[in-house]
């Protein structure tokens, strides 16, 4: 980010302005991609007028940036209704898509109407390993051509590399492929968790090696000694800091018309089939509640030694249960970074091993006759279960 | 006498004011632009059919203590320099409205 957009950031922060917003119009999807955290079924999207309605509303809330995404953007027929809309309100649109959709008709129409950037999703340069995580077989094929037709239109393609187990190996592969089409490649190496809060897909995430790796690779991260620098904790200054912009210069609106803070810090703050889109964003008691929320309110994070530097987010954290509480996936992204590791991961160790292998667990026992059991002990894991009658 | 200078916005911009100022950033080459107070002024006033130094004497000369020769060359130095980077086009013939924006979004 120029230091100009940076400067615009902090005066939206003071205003209290909405500078940017992710809408997803749908979650409707032609892929099934494995970590997926939407669910796809259609509950009820806002139709044309009320999308156009809200763009409307926020242009004149002062959004600048506008992401366009889902689910698959081009599902939708209106879609193209609704761009135009957005062209007409001046907003820096930026869309994310899976690409399958887009032929030459497409491409034309998206440069004709301004769009500042495509972001496509490219899983692998190997196409059994993108169709496989995507499910949708050729899918890798017209995505890659979807990448061509844009970038023939002079667009700013990224080609987001999103890692899990499954391809942890081909970065290298798919970074190459965005060099040969001139596409911008950036890699995520972090599954979240569904939105309802299911963390079952938390299992496809790269293990500590591969992160390592990751974070070690020059082509990825820039200067390694300076982004895996050992971390100084946090000073006075940093104690003030803002987590991100989530509910600060940023939000997120779903299909449904679902106000959130991000699109990972699923914490309902409103609904614009409800209230208005400036009216949620101003007074939405969850929002503000986010607002009011500085890394010195942390209680492990404050003390932690990443705690200055440490990219936690707080959606995460709030789907792990506390959104002033630390994110499991971002200790271990500090540690994969820097081999040290922080409060929490400390901690969690420290319980794991005072937790006794054999636990005396008081339950009361259902039944009356004389040779019930009154007290029983439980024990975890893979040691057989044993009941010990007292 | 120089010819009048007339000014309509780009389709493919994106803009928004952000208090006074106002963010401008061009969709072509994702340049970010801000404009101060008083070219902010100038931006929502551009039409495509009033020539420039009307709106500067208008909206400008009206408002603040400045010449029009002085507010005049400012705000054309401006506009060009916007207009390089796809943000503006300029003519010395008024521009129909088709061609630049439609909406003066702020």
């Amino acid at each position: 980010m120029s230091s100009l957009a940076i400067g615009m950031v902090g005066k939206a922060l003071k205003r209290n302005i909405p500078l940017s917003v992710q809408l997803d119009l749908t979650y409707r999807c032609n892929e099934r991609c494995i970590h997926c955290y939407l669910d796809h079924n259609d509950h009820g999207e806002m139709t044309t007028a009320e999308i156009k309605d809200l763009l409307d509303q926020m242009a004149d809330a002062g959004v600048f940036y506008l992401t366009l995404s889902g689910g698959e953007i081009l599902t939708r027929r209106d879609f193209f209704g609704i761009l135009e809309h957005a062209r007409l309100r001046t907003f820096c649109i930026k869309l994310k898509t899976n690409g399958v959709l887009i032929r030459k008709l497409e491409a034309d129409r998206i440069k004709t109407l301004g769009v500042e950037s495509v972001q496509i999703s490219i899983y692998s340069h190997r196409h059994e390993v993108h169709d496989a995580i995507t499910k949708r077989p050729g899918s890798l094929r017209r995505s890659i051509e979807a990448v061509r037709l844009l970038r023939e239109q002079g667009l700013h393609v990224i080609m987001a590399n999103v890692l899990m187990s499954q391809n942890v190996n081909d970065y290298r592969g798919v970074r190459e492929l965005a060099g040969e089409l001139g596409a911008q490649f950036i890699v995520d190496p972090t599954i979240t968790p569904m939105m309802d809060g299911d963390r079952s897909i938390l299992d496809l995430n790269v293990d500590e090696a591969a992160l390592q790796e990751v974070f070690r690779n020059e082509a990825l991260v820039g200067n390694v000694e300076e982004f895996c620098t050992p971390p100084q904790g946090a000073d006075e200054d940093a104690l003030d800091m803002l987590p991100c912009s989530a509910g600060h210069t940023a939000c997120y609106v779903s299909p449904y018309g679902d106000v959130y803070p991000c699109v990972q810090f699923p914490l309902p703050s409103g609904n614009v089939r409800r209230t208005k889109f400036a009216d949620i964003w101003r007074d939405s008691p969850q929002l503000k509640e986010v607002r009011s929320i500085t890394l010195r309110d942390m209680p492990s994070c404050s003390r932690c030694i990443h705690g200055g530097t440490c990219t936690r987010c707080p959606g995460l954290a709030y789907l792990e249960g506390n959104m002033r509480g630390p994110s499991v996936q971002d200790c271990e992204k500090s540690y994969a970074r820097t081999g040290i590791a922080s409060e929490n991961l400390k901690s969690k160790k420290a319980a794991a091993l005072t937790v006794p292998i054999l636990q005396l667990v008081q339950i009361q026992i259902q039944g009356s006759g004389p040779s019930a059991p009154r007290l029983s002990s439980d024990v975890s894991g893979s040691v057989p279960e044993v009941r010990v009658t007292c | 006498m120089k010819p009048s200078l007339f000014v309509a916005r780009s389709k493919a911009i994106a803009a928004r004011g952000l208090g006074p100022e106002t963010m401008v950033m061009s969709a072509t080459n994702s340049t970010l632009f801000t404009l101060n107070e008083v070219a902010s002024v100038i931006w929502r006033s551009i039409d495509g059919t009033t020539p420039l130094w009307e709106i500067v004497a208008r909206e400008v000369c009206a408002n603040y203590d400045v010449a029009l020769d002085v507010a005049l060359e400012d705000a054309e130095a401006v506009v060009r320099g916007l207009a390089q980077h796809g943000i503006l086009i300029l003519s010395e013939k008024p521009i129909p409205v088709a061609i630049g924006s439609s909406r003066a979004d702020q």
